[in-house]
């Protein structure tokens, strides 16, 4: 009785946590028990859900590897460096968090539908007139080759799952280099270093940490990632589908069973990367 | 020879005017002052790392005000010490040989010579969280050494340390300095260790810097 008294603020503490666990764990085992192992194997084995499996393992690291190169920079940026409008550009670099994902979805449809976003995908020739949203316009000095086509394409699946999970990327990595002393950078400095070395040599290793979590989150982010991809990329099966536009595809259709099984192959994934970074958080 | 010709600095409410200041060639200086009156500071001007508002700093009778730190020829022992974290000691001390290219013959020569003179020659596999405070000042030196400076700047370099450490610490700075040939300047709270160490004993005060002591 006595222990109860004097430990009830923890105790409670304790059950509130113990009472979100439950909640989740009788959201996924709802979702296990509808389904059976005959349904899942029938729709695991599904050529156009293989696809989209594989497919969203691979665009997924694509968009984490990229999220993570542009984090890296911005991050420190950040960290180490007071200027002017940081305030600002900090909250800017919020805005796909805060965005909902079909409007990004759709500002990457009309970026690329303007002159610019088709020089992009398209290239241009020599002469042609350029007009940057309208508000000045140009002759092509040059005829410039297409970049790459990302409107309905997996280029565009990777480019609006990493246009999200990069903000992710960059919250991490600022927070991380944000705990990390800048003093050994500068002892770097003295040593011999220029700012791009002392990055490199000192800054990077010590934020190995953080950079594993990030490259997590983002590719976390970017699997289960939906809105923007089904408004820029589209969801055409075995090209542009990934598994969380499977699960939506299965269910406008009726097939709750194979919708059922993808969404419990998410959680799979979702749990062995929360299982992968643990072990790799310890080891790096 | 260290320099500091009428450098000013201020941050927020911090104000700090018309600071002169020098340090013969090889000689041994020590800065005093009370918390906060801008020793680390001055410190982080000579070795480039704060641009003054105004003022120059010359080393070795070089004007270096406009160089970078990497090109001052400037040792630096920051308060925290401030290893490389993920690094082995050996790769602390042969860190500014590895920038600098130099040929893996002679920087496994120099890490061996630094590390028998410092008495870290055991700890050459160690990272440096299983280090003690006395052993990674030392480690610290080496590193700092090991770029051949021309000046060693020490920022309360034995303020951490246990009294029998200090005792040994004060002896290996002031061996390091005559053997290596260098001018240092050491900021310190402790009128023992200035004593111990000066050459020339600096206070830093309001008004400017006050010479206490002077080689005889």
């Amino acid at each position: 009785m006595t222990f109860l008294r004097h430990n009830l603020f923890w105790i409670t503490l304790a059950l509130i946590c113990a009472g979100y666990l439950l909640f989740w764990a009788l959201l996924i085992g709802a979702t296990a028990g509808y389904s059976t192992p005959e349904h899942w194997m029938k729709a695991l084995s599904a050529p156009a859900i293989r696809h989209a499996g594989w497919l969203s393992l691979a665009t997924s690291t694509g968009a984490a590897l990229l999220a993570l190169a542009i984090a890296l920079p911005i991050g420190y940026l950040l960290a180490r460096k007071d200027f002017k409008g940081k305030a600002l550009l900090d909250a800017a670099l919020d805005i796909p968090i805060v965005l909902p994902p079909m409007v990004v979805g759709l500002c990457l449809l009309i970026f690329f539908q303007t002159t610019l976003g088709r020089v992009i995908e398209h290239g241009v020739e020599k002469g042609q007139l350029i007009s940057v949203f309208g508000w000045f316009e140009f002759a092509s000095p040059l005829k410039l080759p297409g970049f790459m086509v990302f409107t309905y394409t997996v280029a565009g699946v990777v480019l609006a799952q990493f246009t999200v999970a990069a903000a992710f990327a960059i919250r991490t990595m600022r927070g991380t280099f944000d705990h990390l002393p800048a003093r050994p950078e500068d002892v770097a400095l003295t040593l011999g270093c220029t700012p791009g070395q002392a990055f490199r040599r000192v800054a990077l290793p010590a934020a190995r940490r953080g950079m594993v979590a990030a490259f997590c989150i983002s590719w976390a982010r970017s699997l289960g990632e939906f809105g923007p991809i089904l408004v820029f990329a589209g969801a055409t099966r075995m090209r542009t589908e990934v598994l969380p536009t499977t699960v939506w595809l299965e269910l406008s259709v009726g097939n709750l069973e194979a919708a059922v099984a993808v969404s419990l192959l998410m959680i799979l994934i979702a749990v062995a990367v929360l299982v992968i970074v643990r072990i790799t958080g310890e080891r790096v | 020879m260290i320099r500091l010709e009428n450098i000013s600095w201020r941050a927020g409410a911090f104000d700090m005017r018309g600071i002169c200041l020098e340090v013969p060639s090889r000689g041994y200086g020590v800065l005093m002052g009370r918390t906060g009156c801008g020793k680390t500071t001055l410190l982080e001007i000579l070795c480039g790392l704060r641009p003054p508002l105004e003022g120059r700093v010359w080393v070795d009778g070089v004007d270096v005000s406009d160089l970078p730190p990497r090109q001052r020829g400037i040792g630096y022992l920051p308060q925290d010490i401030a290893l490389f974290p993920t690094l082995s000691v050996r790769r602390q001390i042969s860190f500014a040989l590895d920038i600098r290219r130099r040929p893996e013959k002679e920087i496994r020569e120099r890490v061996g010579q630094l590390a028998d003179e410092l008495g870290i020659t055991h700890l050459l596999d160690r990272q440096p969280d299983r280090l003690s405070g006395g052993e990674k000042q030392r480690v610290a030196l080496g590193r700092a050494l090991a770029a051949e400076p021309k000046v060693l700047l020490l920022d309360e370099p034995l303020s951490a340390l246990d009294e029998d450490v200090r005792g040994d610490m004060t002896s290996l700075l002031k061996r390091v300095q005559k053997d290596h040939a260098i001018t240092v300047l050491h900021v310190t709270h402790s009128k023992a260790e200035a004593l111990a160490l000066a050459d020339v004993i600096l206070r830093l005060q309001p008004g400017g810097i006050e010479i206490e002591k002077t080689a005889a």
